[in-house]
């Protein structure tokens, strides 16, 4: 029969929707409506997976994110979602679960058996064994530890969803749908305020939904649904459902939120994003976030079959899906008793309840007596029985103190234990904004403390149990949020009238006893565990441990036991560990102290965190305005391009078939045989100008400015002002008071942010003004000896002899009949002239360069060309023969550094350190084989042994096969260096052998530097 | 007691009731040869070192609160020596030596697992870097090699090194004998078997002065009372220089948070750990099965133990980013720490302006792999009263004369 | 910490923003030693508690301001003023 456990009738699903599901392999069906917990209970199935440590067979625990048991992959590939809560998976047509932690399957698990083995793992025993041999550890028993740990596999392919981010700002937002968060939201908005109300569930009511309560006389879901009409109705108000509030950030003003859009809609992805990150930003936040029912401590209360008291009736009222047939209430509260006689009336029979306190009283229990349910009063469960499903359980008296059991023992037989420990106030989000929670003895659980500059709380998270109170408060709550939020004057409507539930006069049972009771005999039986979190099979005799080996704070019992640990968190755990641990310590309940509290509230997915700045999109792609030319030029699919920072630069262009080194080679010889034409756009551009200005850059750069005339470029180092050289470039006076700067491309935007830190913060009193423009110009550089012939017919207008247009001046006019300014500077040695244009004519500039040029033997060539040319120069690269560490003078440049004046790294520069006569500087390196290239970073020695450590005199920064030179050239960082002029050292290769290489000046291509004016 | 399999069966049979404290709850004494202010990783170890190596007989670790809940208990727990200095190399591949014997050393099992640690390149830069640091590793006598692109695919299969990433991965180092352990274990392991040679921990016992004559200290005040030392040694990561500025001194450090977080457990599925400093993010899979990852710091001083929730937003796009096959895991659990950072990212560890006042701070992100190395040099240091040969380029000297160790390439993000 | 407050733009995410530091005055450096100029450089209060600091606006109105925060907390204690206002 289909779905024998399915009442005819009642629940929140549908009935007209039947879907059908596959779980651990075998099909199902259940309805529209259902979660895959309340189908699998409606089906009669139990057994839903295996725990963490012993692989003990575990059921459905709650009803909600509190779950630590029914953990299931959920789905098929690529959609494949680890660690499903099943209490919370939405039903939809189609749906493949598989029960977790088992193999081949839930019921015949092979490491079933390690049950038996408990006694030999108890707390914390992988500190005490595998010691012998890390070897052994680390191929043997780690591996071993590894495969039996951990739930759900990783997809095994890339996630074809995506997810998105949204911002939006509020005056007020509600933090749970219950009953007080809809109150709290009603009276909110009926302000005019802009409200947002969300919650974790399908639909706002939260416990309403499965209830038998009236509100003005009416059932519960009359009241939801006028309710959610009405804010349907107010244009400021937005209500997100399967949305889970992870974090509460900023004193509680910022609510970080999951919205699931579409796994609930279609196993097969939906349109647009699978997931939602909200940032709520708001004035206020109530947080009406519930409460969790507690379980009870006692031996083996971990079989499929025992089940949260409220979530027993949760599915039988909510889900029309009863839990079982037989059932037995083992309860500390009156509470709990509304569960009981709801499911009584829902065809359940109610074997007994069996309740802790001697002497319960209030109107449910007596409604319960009334129906002839036998309460055994001051009784406890001892034990359990059923393999892989609940068959009896055994209630014994309990000792006045609680501490000890008495015979005589009675057997009950059932199918479902329903178990009600109390109520634990859900304070997560209250803790992340800094709230401190205390012991309430009224309510028996931790609530939160009011202080200032903290969220409000409303409901049965404020610890308010009784429905009345809590809509009042929580109507008055919303009003007043919105006051402070500026609308309205905080006054709130009346709250409706209900019929209440039995107050919750529990009484503190943290534990059942496994110690001997006086007459009675030693329930402590091998194996009898009394699980305390049910996910990480973290026993009350495990706390005992840690109390007994001095782990009694309560974060070191939870590191050593791993309570709290599990995808759970802890919700289910946490209080019962913290107190079990104090009364170990001596201490009641008020002593105990909760674990920290940290996001997110329930696990949130990667994907959604990370929202659209995935892939491709991880970071900004910043392209020159050629780089449509790029992609297309040469036969073989254009350029190949490098990263750097944020750009994608050429790095050389291929022709069909050739490899990176005859491209390369064929560039360079171009480059200085006739001319090259590189995309210098990326170079950072900085436009300076003002009265103060030249005092400005006086004070930034380490080389001269003031004395540079109008029409001039001068090359310019930066330093920090600990004296280390962090950026070079040109400096072109235009005007007086009018500067063009260049930097490096990877250091453009700090450079431009660091002078403006200095501007703004310690010289406001400086008239400058600075402003990129790197992307305002397009920069061609034409290099070669054949320079001047390609550009003259294109600038007929501008004088490019030598005597009218020297070397490190600029000169504007036009070129191919575009605006231009020409910099007359040279990055390879070569005649050069860095040809700048408004950025959208940068393509047009290239194309009449080209047309001219290529006649003439003009090639375009990229970055490594660039380098070749520039090593070949001995011209240093930021960040290649530098690394923070590295002085202007290490680097030979001390000459251009200013005497007299003060500069940003002068007086850094001159620290005792910085002057020493060895530290490594800058110098060429001549292999001995003219064709070895030094691989980039290479140590340098003076003489190779295996001796280790073996003392390092330096490391090669460039090294390339130059064309021109006709051999290997290299730069190198040695110490002392220039006092080594000569010597033989030796670079270790990685195939261990040795390159032998000579000391030489740093400059290895016209050395006199005669071809620069071509 | 020691631990073995044996005892393990002996206790078994005594349902368990028989375990001794791993380490004793003492008064405070009224005087002690040395204090160590700070019950995390680095003070334990110092101790245990101090008791064990320098026979000092009088040994206090003060601990405001319980021992390992600062940054010991917060960090990602990689252990590697691959650094790119000399003198870093040298004092954390001697770390990484302890490492290797340390469960036995300790009697309690550390799990210290070499599993590989992988240093991703997404540059030519990076490509020239990583090329200079295993070099210059090998000189150093550390094991480091150079993964292509073809070599890593096998090693990590799970990391996409599709060229067309938008920053692709050009290869990686590899330090195989580099990896993780398990760090309350080694919190655990240190003051379990410094207690046995006597050290005294004292938890919940905050530091609130420390007093000096003559330029000399002569104890620490605390909130169970003075207690008397003629050597006291900070050890406190984060709170260092709050702890110096009780001596009257303030300290090149900057106390910033770091945040981690995990996912919820999942079978084996990542056997090695990653880091990339290029897109800040670093990851591996803990024994329990849980992923554990980690990000740049918090850019913002702080001591909140907790960070920016868009930091950590970033950090799983470059995640999912590296790992496409990610993307459907779930967070479960973030948190942060207080790290100290140095401008260059190496530790200070020696004497103090104040005579007989010690420190060992300055870590940053990156201390856990150094806890027993740290120790047992630092231990040295203090007995002595003169820097251990590993810790003289990491004396507070370096940063008046300038010769800085700057590791930022190399410890990069962090860890 | 998930907003800072710019003087000129308002409350913006902390993604907009860098984080200059303490604020260090710079020493006169002709008669400073390397101590003082070692301690310019590199030693900082780092304060547990209020701090005066700098933040720049830097994807935004790039204005450099100073505000106070509580270190501790991470809680921003003024809110800064522009400086017309100041």
């Amino acid at each position: 029969m289909e779905q024998p456990f399915r009442l005819k009738a009642g629940g929140r699903i549908d009935r007209t929707r039947p879907l059908r599901f596959v779980f651990d392999g075998k099909g199902y069906s259940g309805y529209a409506g259902d979660t895959l917990a309340s189908a699998l209970i409606a089906n009669g199935v139990h057994l839903v997976g295996r725990s963490f440590k012993y692989h003990r067979p575990r059921g459905i625990l709650s009803a909600g994110a509190e779950e630590p048991n029914a953990l299931v992959q959920l789905g098929l590939e690529p959609r494949l979602v680890p660690n499903a809560r099943a209490t919370q998976v939405d039903l939809i047509h189609g749906l493949e679960a598989d029960p977790v932690n088992c193999w081949p399957n839930v019921r015949r698990d092979v490491l079933a058996g390690l049950g038996l083995a408990a006694p030999l793992m108890p707390a914390g025993f992988y500190y005490k064994t595998f010691l012998a041999s890390r070897h052994l550890w680390r191929h043997v028993f780690e591996p071993l530890i590894r495969r039996a740990a951990g739930w759900g596999r990783v997809p095994e392919d890339p996630d074809p969803d995506v997810y998105t981010h949204r911002h939006l700002h509020r005056d007020v937002v509600v933090v749970g749908a219950g009953p007080a968060g809809l109150a709290a939201a009603l009276a909110a908005a009926r302000t005019g305020a802009r409200v947002a109300l969300i919650d974790e569930g399908t639909e706002p009511g939260g416990s309403l939904l499965g209830q038998t309560r009236t509100l003005d006389g009416h059932p519960a879901d009359q009241w939801v649904a006028e309710g959610r009409e009405e804010l349907s109705h107010l244009p400021e108000v937005l209500v997100l459902t399967r949305t889970t509030a992870a974090g509460l950030y900023d004193d509680g003003t910022t609510v970080v939120a999951e919205e699931r859009l579409t796994d609930h809609l279609t196993s097969h992805g939906g349109h647009g994003p699978r997931a939602r990150l909200w940032w709520l930003t708001s004035k206020t936040v109530i947080l009406a976030t519930g409460a969790h029912e507690r379980p009870i401590v006692f031996p083996e209360n971990d079989r499929p079959g025992i089940m949260l008291a409220s979530a027993a009736r949760t599915y039988a009222l909510r889900y029309g899906a009863l839990p079982g047939k037989r059932m037995v209430l083992f309860t500390t509260n009156s509470a709990a008793y509304e569960s009981a006689i709801d499911l009584q009336s829902r065809g359940l029979r109610v074997e007994a309840i069996v309740d802790a306190r001697p002497d319960p009283s209030g109107p449910h229990v007596d409604m319960a007596e009334a129906l002839g349910i036998h309460i055994h009063k001051g009784c406890a469960v001892t034990a359990t029985d059923g393999r892989h499903h609940l068959e009896s359980v055994e209630i014994m008296l309990l000792s006045p103190d609680l501490r000890t059991v008495q015979a005589p023992r009675k057997l009950i037989e059932c199918d479902l234990l329903c178990v009600s420990g109390g109520w634990s106030p859900v304070a997560h989000l209250y803790r992340h904004a800094g709230g401190q929670v205390e012991w309430n003895a009224e309510v028996r659980g931790f609530t939160p403390v009011p202080g200032p500059g903290l969220p409000r709380v409303v409901g049965s998270a404020a610890g308010t149990h009784a429905l009345s109170q809590a809509l009042e408060r929580a109507l008055t709550a919303g009003a007043e949020a919105a006051r402070e939020a500026g609308f309205g004057d905080g006054s709130a409507s009346s709250a409706p009238r209900v019929t209440e539930t039995d107050a919750l006069d529990g009484m503190d049972l943290w534990r059942v006893s496994d110690q001997p009771g006086d007459g009675g005999r030693a329930i402590g039986r091998p194996g009898h565990l009394s699980f305390v979190d049910l996910q990480n099979d973290a026993t009350a005799a495990d706390i005992d441990q840690a109390h007994r080996e001095g782990l009694t704070n309560v974060e070191h019992m939870k590191r050593y036991t791993l309570t709290g640990f599990g995808t759970d968190q802890g919700k289910t755990s946490q209080v019962n560990g913290a107190v079990i641990l104090a009364r170990a310590v001596g201490e009641g309940p008020e002593a105990a102290r909760l674990t920290a509290q940290r996001p997110p509230y329930t696990p949130i997915t990667f994907g959604t965190l990370a929202g659209r700045r995935v892939g491709g999109l991880l970071d900004t792609v910043r392209e020159t305005a050629l780089q449509d030319i790029h992609r297309d030029l040469g036969k073989n699919g254009g350029a190949v391009f490098e990263p750097v920072g944020q750009w994608l630069r050429p790095r050389f262009y291929p022709k069909a078939g050739e490899t990176m080194d005859r491209a390369v080679a064929r560039e360079c010889r171009a480059a200085r045989q006739e001319a090259g034409l590189l995309d210098a756009s990326t170079l950072g551009k900085i436009d300076a100008q003002g009265p103060d200005v030249v005092e400005f850059l006086e004070r930034i750069y380490a080389t001269p400015v003031a004395s540079l005339p109008i029409g001039k470029v001068r090359y310019g180092l930066v330093c920090k002002d600990d004296g280390m050289l962090v950026d070079d470039g040109t400096l072109a006076r235009l005007e007086e008071t009018h500067f063009h700067l260049t930097t490096t491309t990877g250091n453009a935007a700090w450079t431009l942010n660091w002078m403006e830190e200095w501007l703004q913060t310690e010289w406001p009193d400086l008239r400058v003004r600075l402003t990129s423009v790197t992307e305002q110009w397009a920069v061609l550089a034409l290099s070669g000896p054949k320079a001047r012939e390609i550009l003259a017919p294109l600038a007929p207008g501008m004088d490019l002899s030598v005597e009218a247009f020297p070397f490190m001046t600029w000169r504007a006019g036009a070129v191919a009949g575009i605006p231009a300014r020409v910099f007359r500077v040279s990055f390879t040695g070569e005649l050069s002239f860095e040809i700048n244009v408004p950025w959208r004519y940068g393509p047009a500039l290239w194309k009449a360069l080209l047309a001219k040029g290529a006649p003439l033997g003009l090639t375009p060539h990229g970055t490594e060309t660039m380098h070749v040319l520039r090593a070949e120069k001995g011209f240093i690269l930021v960040g290649q023969e530098t690394d923070g560490s590295v002085t202007p003078r290490d680097l030979g440049l001390g000459g251009m550094l200013k005497t007299k004046r003060d500069f940003i790294g002068k007086r850094g520069m001159a620290r005792s350190d910085l002057q020493r006569p060895d530290r490594k500087v800058l110098v060429g390196l001549r292999t001995d084989d003219p064709a070895q290239v030094l691989p980039e970073g290479s140590p340098i020695v003076e003489a190779m042994s295996s001796a280790r450590p073996l003392p390092m005199l330096g490391h090669v920064t460039s090294s390339y096969l130059s064309p021109m030179v006709g051999r290997v050239i290299a730069l190198a960082l040695v110490k002392g260096g220039r006092e080594r002029l000569g010597q033989t050292l030796q670079v270790p290769l990685e195939d261990g052998d040795l390159a032998k290489v000579t000391v030489v000046e740093p400059v290895f291509w016209d050395p006199e530097g005669k071809r620069r004016d071509g | 007691m020691r631990h073995s399999f044996f005892s393990l069966i002996r206790n078994a049979l005594g349902h368990h009731r028989e375990w001794p404290p791993l380490w004793r709850d003492p008064d405070p004494k009224a005087a002690y040869d040395v204090i160590i202010i700070g019950g995390g990783g680095h003070g334990l170890a110092t101790a245990y070192y101090l008791a064990k190596e320098q026979g000092l007989g009088r040994i206090a670790v003060v601990e405001k609160g319980w021992i390992g809940g600062g940054n010991s208990a917060r960090n990602t727990t990689i252990v590697r020596s691959n650094y790119l200095w000399d003198a870093s190399a040298h004092l954390y591949e001697h770390s990484l030596r302890i490492w290797e014997g340390l469960s036995r050393e300790l009697n309690f099992n550390v799990m210290f697992s070499q599993r590989g640690v992988l240093n991703l390149a997404h540059s030519l830069h990076d490509v020239r870097d990583a090329h200079r640091r295993i070099r210059a590793n090998d000189l150093n006598g550390i094991d480091a090699e150079w993964l292509d692109p073809t070599k890593l695919a096998s090693y990590c299969p799970l990391l996409d090194i599709s060229p067309e990433a938008r920053y692709p991965i050009l290869g990686a180092t590899l330090q195989r004998r580099g990896g993780t352990a398990r760090h309350d274990a080694v919190v655990w392991g240190f003051a379990r078997a410094a207690d046995r040679l006597g050290v005294d921990i004292l938890q919940h016992c905050e530091v609130t002065g420390i007093p000096r004559e003559g330029g000399k200290v002569t104890g620490v005040e605390t909130t169970r009372g003075v207690i008397k030392a003629p050597k006291v040694a900070i050890v406190a990561a984060g709170h260092a220089g709050t702890l110096a500025a009780m001596a009257g001194f303030r300290l090149p450090l900057v106390s910033h948070p770091l945040q981690a977080l995990v996912s919820e457990p999942m079978k084996p599925l990542l056997d090695c750990v990653v880091m990339s400093n290029a897109v800040h993010v670093y990851v591996s899979q803990s024994d329990k099965g849980e992923l554990v990852i980690g990000a740049g710091i918090d850019p913002y001083a702080g001591y909140a133990q907790k960070g920016s929730f868009s930091i950590i937003t970033e950090q799983m796009g470059a995640l999912v980013s590296l790992f496409p096959r990610f993307s459907r895991l779930r967070m479960m659990r973030s948190w942060g720490g207080i790290v100290d950072t140095a401008p260059d990212a190496s530790p200070i560890i020696g004497k103090s302006p104040v005579e007989g006042l010690y420190l060992n701070c300055g870590w940053g992100t990156g201390g856990f792999k150094a806890t027993p190395g740290s120790g047992q040099v630092f231990a040295q240091t203090i007995a002595r009263d003169a820097p251990h040969p590993l810790v003289v380029p990491f004396t507070l000297d370096r940063f008046t004369t300038g010769a800085l160790v700057d590791e930022h390439g190399a410890a990069g993000v962090a860890h | 910490m998930e907003r800072i407050p710019c003087p000129h733009c308002g409350p913006r995410p902390l993604a907009e923003f860098s984080y200059g530091g303490e604020v260090v005055p710079r020493p006169d450096p002709e008669p400073a030693d390397d101590a003082t100029w070692g301690a310019y450089l590199y030693v900082r209060s780092n304060p547990k508690g209020p701090q005066s600091e700098r933040w720049v606006h830097i994807h935004g109105c790039r204005r450099w301001f100073t505000l106070t925060r509580d270190t501790a907390t991470h809680r921003i204690l003024d809110t800064p003023l522009r400086k017309e206002e100041a």
